[in-house]
């Protein structure tokens, strides 16, 4: 692939990682989430580059549009506005530091060195009805367990997230002291 | 592009995940953290298998991961709500109640 597609490429990881050493470091809490936005629109271009259309789709809808806004809520909620120290002050940064850049630099050298056995002839293809169509034969029983798991989760985080005091009747979160 | 530097890429989310979780003290940010090392576990499947394998396996498996993501997502920040309304805050370091 040659030309403006490469130049996507690189503007898109460029974005992605960017974003996501932004969130890393920012000490402000709201402005690593709305980095981390970026970080998962980033992660979804390149998806598009791998010929995973639904998993771009998936990933704006759930990532974007789900996951971020409920990371931002419980940022707003678990914060006081008036609170001045929105933000806490990280900690073991430099050993954390140095762990993660070794870390990354072993695995991108053994991820540059390996020799991988690729295929030829790489296609792009939209992938939706395979997806589909697996969805409902050979991967059946993961679906099934992961519907079950939806439901487990959805009623147990609707449990957590009540307030206490039984008498009371209020489904609001209640104020904190 | 190719199959190295979408692993390199993955391996930067994966390496910045690991730092907001070690360094971070806000609970919603470790969470952050862990959404980004989730992210980077999918890079690779999708690029394995777009690369590698002959089958869309690799797709489906981050399909999955993206439903445990929600699911673990949703469970824990009601669990930071809960944590909140009891101790006041939602440092990571504050929920040590049971230590002896």
């Amino acid at each position: 692939m040659t030309g403006p597609a490469n130049l996507i490429f690189y503007a898109l990881a460029a974005l992605t990682v960017g974003s996501a050493v932004l969130v890393a470091v920012l000490p402000n809490i709201v402005y690593a989430a709305v980095a981390l936005l970026f970080s998962f629109a980033g992660v979804a271009g390149l998806y598009v580059f791998l010929s995973a259309d639904f998993l771009a789709a998936t990933q704006v809808l759930v990532y974007v549009g789900g996951i971020l806004i409920l990371i931002l809520f419980a940022v707003f909620l678990s914060n006081r506005i008036s609170d001045v120290k929105i933000s806490n002050p990280a900690r073991f940064q430099w050993q954390a530091a140095l762990l993660c850049l070794a870390l990354f630099g072993v695995l991108s050298t053994t991820a540059v060195r390996t020799v991988f056995p690729l295929k030829h002839g790489l296609t792009y293809q939209p992938t939706t009805a395979e997806i589909g169509e697996l969805l409902m034969t050979r991967y059946l029983l993961p679906f099934e367990a992961a519907s079950v798991l939806l439901l487990a989760a959805l009623i147990g985080a609707a449990l957590l997230s009540r307030p206490d005091g039984k008498g009371k009747g209020s489904a609001d979160m209640e104020e904190p002291k | 592009m190719g199959l190295d530097k979408l692993l390199v890429i993955s391996a930067a989310l994966f390496c910045c995940g690991l730092y907001a979780i070690l360094t971070r003290r806000n609970a919603v940010a470790v969470l952050m953290g862990v959404e980004l090392v989730l992210n980077a576990a999918n890079i690779n499947f999708v690029a394995f298998s777009h690369y590698v394998s002959r089958v869309i396996g690799g797709q489906i498996f981050a399909v999955f991961v993206i439903v445990l993501a929600a699911a673990e997502a949703a469970v824990a920040l009601a669990i930071f709500l809960r944590m909140y309304a009891t101790t006041g805050t939602v440092e990571v370091d504050a929920a040590d109640q049971l230590k002896g």
